[in-house]
């Protein structure tokens, strides 16, 4: 079973119970860390035997001797990566999301396909966590591509657990897509209730299997509550604004480690979504 | 000969917008006619990215020849320059004060992009 841990709203808690799930598992897990522009689970597992490997996406590049301008790349792209002014085209590489389809519609022959790294994936190992983390270079705005570059080297058949970006665009798409279930973290504030709103109509559109998680209660008010209430969402698991688990989490130590009571409710939350996932 | 400048408005005394990819709209003006025309760049105001090369080719398919802005990046400045439109960079307030400052030669040709792109 995959299991997405996404949020809408950014900080509210998606690697916390991302990263304290996967060590509740009983058997072998994998985590994706899809977080690429800022990923950090790795900072709360001790993790050794690092493999390192780079991706990137295929760039056109024109060969301006059999390019007879007509211009049937810069019409198919709808990014802007390759035009032309009747002239032979221009490539704007770091516009290119890497589909391909210059190549394929050039009758000439003319654009062949060139290696852009965008960002590499490291693997690596904590007890019964394997670690798979997406780091994008600095300065690259593709993150989707690594995203599902992180997604692609999940064995099928194995348990996962998928820390998505913050948000609700392409990026958390991309990280959410063909998982079995999509945990929403929120908190109950104001902004974690418009922002879940959004993560909800998404997960809707997507028509996966959802429920939520509530951080820091006591913090704020009761509308998230309402809101799911309404909506008929399940509440799977309330974390207590709780002092204790800051310290700890300020420290890189995990909640299920430093607060073993808190081991049982993420061994409940476990219990919770399978159930929900085997009923459909 | 055909020339487009940057606003946001609908004639000679609206102001001329400081920003080439993300302005409004396009008035191009027919030095020899004397007239003008006004075209939308809306779309481009709202895009993630690409406003400076897709600003570009919206030019470039009025015919114009030059474009007088305030501010051109490195992307627009490529495009334009295979588009072989002319870059004037003007601080002047309206159209009609930068087509005086190009008309009486106050304007020079740009070299180079003059700001940097936004995000890459």
């Amino acid at each position: 079973m995959k299991i997405a841990v996404a949020s809408g709203k950014g900080g509210t808690g998606k690697t916390t119970v991302s990263v304290n799930l996967a060590r509740v598992f009983a058997g072998e897990v994998l985590l994706g860390d899809c977080d690429v522009e800022e990923p950090n689970d790795h900072l709360f597992l001790k993790t050794s035997g690092h493999t390192e490997k780079i991706i990137g996406i295929p760039v056109p590049e024109v060969n301006e001797d059999l390019c007879n301008s007509c211009g049937e790349c810069a019409k198919i792209c709808q990014f802007s990566a390759i035009v032309t002014f009747g002239t032979t085209p221009l490539v704007f590489p770091e516009m290119c999301h890497g589909c391909g389809g210059c190549t394929l519609v050039c009758p000439t022959k003319a654009i062949s396909e060139k290696n852009r790294p965008i960002g590499v994936i490291e693997i690596s190992k904590a007890g019964n966590i394997k670690l798979i983390t997406g780091k994008l270079f600095v300065g690259v705005a593709l993150a989707p591509p690594l995203i599902r570059a992180v997604k692609n080297t999940l064995p099928i058949d194995v348990s996962a657990i998928l820390d998505a970006p913050p948000g609700t665009s392409c990026p958390v798409i991309a990280a959410i897509r063909d998982s079995d279930f999509v945990l929403l973290v929120t908190e109950p504030t104001p902004f974690g209730l418009h922002d879940l709103s959004l993560a909800v109509d998404m997960v809707r559109e997507l028509n996966l299997p959802f429920g939520v998680l509530v951080n820091r209660m006591g913090s704020g008010d009761n509308r998230v509550h309402e809101f799911c209430r309404k909506e008929n969402i399940p509440i799977l698991m309330e974390i207590p604004d709780d002092r204790q688990i800051a310290e700890n989490y300020s420290r890189g130590i995990l909640m299920v480690d430093a607060l073993p009571y808190y081991r049982e409710h993420f061994e409940n939350l476990l219990e919770k979504i399978t159930d929900l996932k085997k009923k459909g | 000969m055909k020339i487009a400048l940057t606003t946001s408005g609908d004639d000679l005394n609206a102001t001329l917008d400081s920003r080439f990819g993300r302005a409004p709209k396009f008035l191009i003006y027919d030095l020899d006619a004397k007239t003008f025309e006004v075209i939308d760049n809306e779309q481009n105001l709202n895009a993630a990215q690409g406003a400076g090369i897709q600003s570009a080719q919206n030019i470039a398919r009025s015919g114009v020849q030059a474009i007088i802005t305030g501010h051109c990046g490195p992307k627009a400045f490529r495009a334009l320059q295979a588009a072989g439109i002319k870059i004037y960079n003007a601080d002047a307030a309206t159209v009609t004060e930068a087509l005086d400052q190009y008309r009486t030669g106050k304007l020079m040709e740009a070299q180079s992009a003059d700001v940097d792109g936004h995000w890459v």
